[in-house]
């Protein structure tokens, strides 16, 4: 069964919607990307809620023209419409208060979300039970989806990603550097505006599988895990979007085989596997890398200062430093550094001579900026270079 | 009338403005120290908090909910903080990471557990059930003074009571450190004050409000009310303490106002039910808000 | 005083005397990533004196103060106040942090500010004397803002704000005053206001420390300099340490020349 889900064997709807799913999930994870790199990861959020009173207010009006309220481009019109609301009012209270920008978000989601709930309750009230088709955009689900529904959820992911692979450009300059895009010519304020519309058509085209409530995991989940992965933007915006579109796919077709659990969860869930597996294991940013590297800087640091004081005949003020340098086998029970551990000192204290002559030096100076107290003097010099420093300390010493 | 207010009306009313002033005391900090949305992040993972507590112990039962929503919103507070620092991840972002699973994990959990013959769900841990909150032994306002009907009260008018004396009290105690550490944590720091465990304080205050509010009023309410009244009371004032006075009035008019208009409203526009009080409340704290930002008098800086 | 110690690596001991300095500190190593920000530093602050801590941009001048002050936590090292550790000292101690390190557009007053100087002295819950206040103003008074005691911070000039970070710092009474680039973007006469209280803090025995980047005014300003690029680079009296050598080695090719034969 499972099988037959991942390979699309359940039929044409279910293979249909975990295809738009993927292609959300892919636009949902390049677009998040961006909006990660701007810091505005949380824009989403209010976006994403303030589809609700549209949503609402489009099935009132529909019901009122004598339509069938459920009608599915009718109701993202109308949560296109109120999410582009609280998106201007976002903007209007950081431009005309002094709020910052995540009290905006916080407001906006809150107030649309609740005035949405209020709209709900009228709903329940003029047309008695009618309203369970609208429960489904909360928490998203793919049963009893149309077949034009699936289509519609197909068509709208593709073309949102197909926008946002021709803004790439533009939009990867102004995440990197504002100030240059603008000297690059490129208009800002207008890219920002378009960036938010594809976030708002990520969100509309995903309520019906992901649910407001969590469509912006898939804004948000994906570039926060791919950007443990690299340093290079472009492909931080790839890798989320490669994130965004598995855990689309895979959470799309799990939930063909089990119709009753919502896909919204399923989704976040699978897309926050990936980021846990990222954060822990990521061989460049990832939890166990970091504190592997850390712990290894720890060592050395204590190491070093260790031997310096051996070397100058100082005192050794911390116990953590006398018990790594004992373990290393360079300093007694009783104190007194070993054999070895005279040798490394009078070594350590001469590379450091050499590092202080480096940065004494004219024309050498420049490489001290190499110098983390860590690195090896061999590490950075030619022998020649290093003659020519041996050559002024003794000097230096001679005088 | 009174016989039918005291009965159907002041209890869902007293509930409901106790709940908006002690999530909006906290949310006072939580605006300045740009943390808002962490009210955001605690009320969705309340949801997730009470499935594992039903789960464990098979019983809707306030306590053991109480305990699980005040764990999960711990455990998010503390998974917040992990990934932005291990990973070097931005608040929000961390935040979005957070919330969005731990509510993910709950609505799975709780779809996928057996809880048909008990009331529990999704749309009830957003909307609460404010309305439902009746005082049947109240024959009027007499009953205030009789313990035997006093004592049939919704346990949840004294549990959001003591609730906010407990933010209150935290709120006034800590005054000066909480003040003092928001403002420049670096100086805090040098002072010897634990700022860390300040910042902590204030999260567990809001995670206990919205803890305790969100059973009896959902979590939009919460929401709303840790970020609208601060936010409106910051357009009014250039002090801390008068904007903390500002913001517990507001808080009390958009749950007067709220559950007023919700249960009347319609009336006068000729229907006969009713609309969510939790999510009128929320509403009118968005027009106090946006008056705010219109005509307050320290609306720019 | 003639001890100019010029980095460890000449192989002169730095002199232990840990027990006299108000601040002392030995092998501090401080890294925010992979790369250490601070890198085995010894400082011993000379009790009375003006020092500055001086050094390029992201030379770790600001860390070293705050790693001192338990703000950051040090990979390695430690920091001693007159012989003892810093939760001793803290009544001792008077920090001012960078201007920009803080929301100024906070909702509290000037007068407030300063109050929180007295924390020690008034903790949670004692009440706020007349004599508080007074205090408060006189330190308002010594940097010439007594006029401002009701104003918004948010309302001030940059230098107007400095001034009542010092006035803050001046209200906890301490004997040993740690500023971070206390001279960054302010005015002139805001910059003679606050050099003339450090001084006269000075001429009353206290030890000032600041972090500096101005080096045409630091022979002006102070007894005592300190250079740091990551490592100690020279720490003395101006006159010893203050060197055209120094500058070359904490500043690498960057200086201008001319300046350091001017200075030199």
């Amino acid at each position: 069964m499972l099988l037959d889900a991942l390979t699309l064997q359940l039929g044409y709807n279910a293979a249909l919607v975990a295809l738009g799913a993927s292609a959300l999930g892919f636009a949902a994870g390049t677009v998040g990307a961006f909006l990660y790199l701007r810091k505005r990861s949380l824009v989403s959020d209010a976006i994403s809620h303030a589809t609700l009173p549209g949503l609402a207010l489009a099935f009132i009006v529909m019901v009122a023209l004598g339509a069938d309220g459920r009608f599915l481009p009718g109701l993202l019109i109308g949560s296109a419409l109120s999410a582009w609301a609280g998106l201007w009012i976002t903007g209007w209270l950081g431009r005309a208060t002094r709020l910052t920008e995540d009290a905006a978000i916080g407001a906006v989601l809150s107030v649309f979300f609740g005035f949405g709930i209020v709209l709900l309750t009228v709903i329940q009230s003029i047309s008695a039970g009618r309203q369970a088709g609208l429960e489904g955009f909360l928490l998203g689900s793919t049963a009893g989806m149309l077949r034009s529904d699936a289509l519609l959820i197909a068509a709208g992911g593709a073309l949102v990603l197909l926008a946002t692979v021709l803004l790439r450009r533009p939009l990867l300059m102004t995440a990197f550097d504002e100030a240059y895009a603008r000297v690059q010519g490129v208009d800002t304020y207008r890219l920002d505006l378009a960036l938010m519309t594809l976030v708002m058509a990520v969100t509309v085209v995903g309520l019906k599988i992901v649910g407001l409530i969590l469509i912006v995991a898939l804004l948000i989940i994906p570039p926060v895990a791919a950007r443990f992965w690299s340093e290079n933007a472009p492909r931080v915006v790839l890798l989320s979007g490669v994130f965004g579109g598995l855990s689309g796919y895979a959470g799309a077709a799990l939930s063909a085989t089990a119709p009753d659990l919502p896909t919204g969860p399923i989704i976040v869930l699978l897309a926050f596997a990936l980021f846990a597996v990222s954060l822990l294991f990521a061989p460049l940013r990832g939890v166990l890398a970091a504190s592997l590297r850390h712990r290894r800087l720890q060592h050395k640091v204590h190491l070093r200062q260790g031997l310096l004081a051996i070397a100058h005949d100082q005192p050794i003020y911390e116990a953590v430093t006398r018990r790594m340098l004992r373990r290393a086998g360079l300093l007694r029970a009783d104190g007194m550094p070993t054999e070895s551990g005279r040798a490394e000192a009078a070594r350590a204290a001469f590379d450091e001579a050499r590092w202080h002559a480096l940065r004494r030096s004219g024309t050498l100076s420049e490489l001290a900026a190499r110098d983390d107290g860590l690195t090896r003097i061999e590490a950075v010099l030619t022998p020649d270079q290093i003659a020519t420093l041996d050559a002024r300390l003794s000097g230096r010493e001679a005088t | 009338m009174g016989a039918e207010f005291v009965a159907l009306s002041l209890p869902p009313l007293l509930i409901g403005t106790l709940a908006a002033m002690a999530c909006a005391l906290p949310g006072n900090f939580l605006l300045l120290r740009r943390q808002s949305l962490i009210g955001d992040a605690i009320s969705h993972v309340v949801l997730p908090g009470i499935v594992v507590a039903f789960l464990l112990t098979g019983a809707v039962a306030a306590l053991p909910m109480m305990i699980g929503a005040a764990g999960a919103a711990l455990l998010a507070v503390l998974m917040i903080e992990a990934i932005r620092r291990l990973g070097r991840i931005e608040p929000g972002a961390a935040m979005g990471v957070v919330f969005t699973t731990l509510f993910a994990g709950g609505v799975l959990l709780l779809e996928r557990s057996d809880t048909s013959g008990v009331h529990l769900d999704v749309e009830h841990a957003l909307y609460g059930n404010l309305e439902s909150l009746i005082w049947l032994d109240a024959s009027g306002w007499a009953s205030l003074g009789d313990p035997a009907a006093l004592a049939g009260l919704p346990p949840e008018l004294p549990r959001m009571a003591l609730t906010l004396l407990a933010v209150l009290a935290f709120t006034l105690v800590l005054w000066r450190p909480l003040k003092l550490s928001t403002f420049d944590e670096g100086f805090a720091r040098a002072l010897g004050l634990p700022t860390t465990l300040i910042g902590l304080g204030i999260v567990v205050m809001a995670a206990l409000a919205a803890v305790a509010a969100f059973d009896a009023v959902g979590s939009i309410i919460v929401i709303a009310m840790f970020i609208c009244p601060p936010a409106a009371a910051r357009l009014m004032t250039n002090r801390l303490g008068r904007q903390v006075i500002w913001s517990l009035g507001f808080a009390l008019l958009s749950a007067v106002l709220g559950y007023t208009l919700a249960g009347y409203g319609p009336l006068w526009l000729g229907y006969t039910a009713s609309v969510s009080a939790a999510g009128m409340i929320a509403t009118v704290s968005g027009v106090i808000l946006g008056l705010a930002a219109l005509f307050g008098p320290h609306r720019v800086a | 005083m003639a001890q100019v110690q010029l980095a460890a690596a000449h192989g002169q001991p730095v002199q232990d005397d840990v027990s006299q300095a108000p601040l002392a500190l030995r092998g501090v190593t401080v890294s925010y990533g992979a790369e250490p920000v601070v890198l085995s530093v010894d400082m011993t602050v000379v009790p009375g004196a003006m020092t500055a801590i001086i050094g390029p941009n992201g030379a770790g001048k600001s860390t070293l103060l705050k790693a001192a002050l338990g703000i950051v936590t040090p990979l390695a090292g430690q920091a001693r106040f007159w012989g003892t550790p810093l939760k001793t000292a803290r009544d001792r101690i008077a920090y001012v942090p960078q201007r920009a390190s803080v929301d100024w557009d906070f909702p509290t007053q000037v007068l407030d500010v300063v109050m929180m100087g007295l924390y020690r002295e008034l903790g949670l819950l004692r009440r706020v004397r007349p004599r508080h206040i007074a205090h408060a103003m006189q330190c308002l008074e010594r940097v010439g803002m007594a006029g401002f005691a009701d104003r918004q911070i948010g309302q001030l000039s940059g230098g107007q704000q400095q001034r009542v970070f010092l006035a803050r710092a001046l209200a906890q009474r301490a004997e040993l005053y740690l500023l971070d680039e206390p001279f960054a973007g302010v005015d002139a006469a805001t910059e003679m206001a606050i050099i003339d209280v450090l001084k006269s803090l000075r001429d009353d025995g206290k030890t000032v420390v600041a972090v500096h980047h101005d080096l045409s005014t630091v022979e002006a300003y102070f007894d005592r300099v300190f250079l740091i690029n990551r490592r100690r680079m020279a720490e003395g009296p101006v006159a010893e340490a203050f060197t055209s050598d120094a500058l070359q080695a904490t500043y690498g090719g960057r200086l201008s020349d001319g300046f350091v034969a001017r200075s030199a």
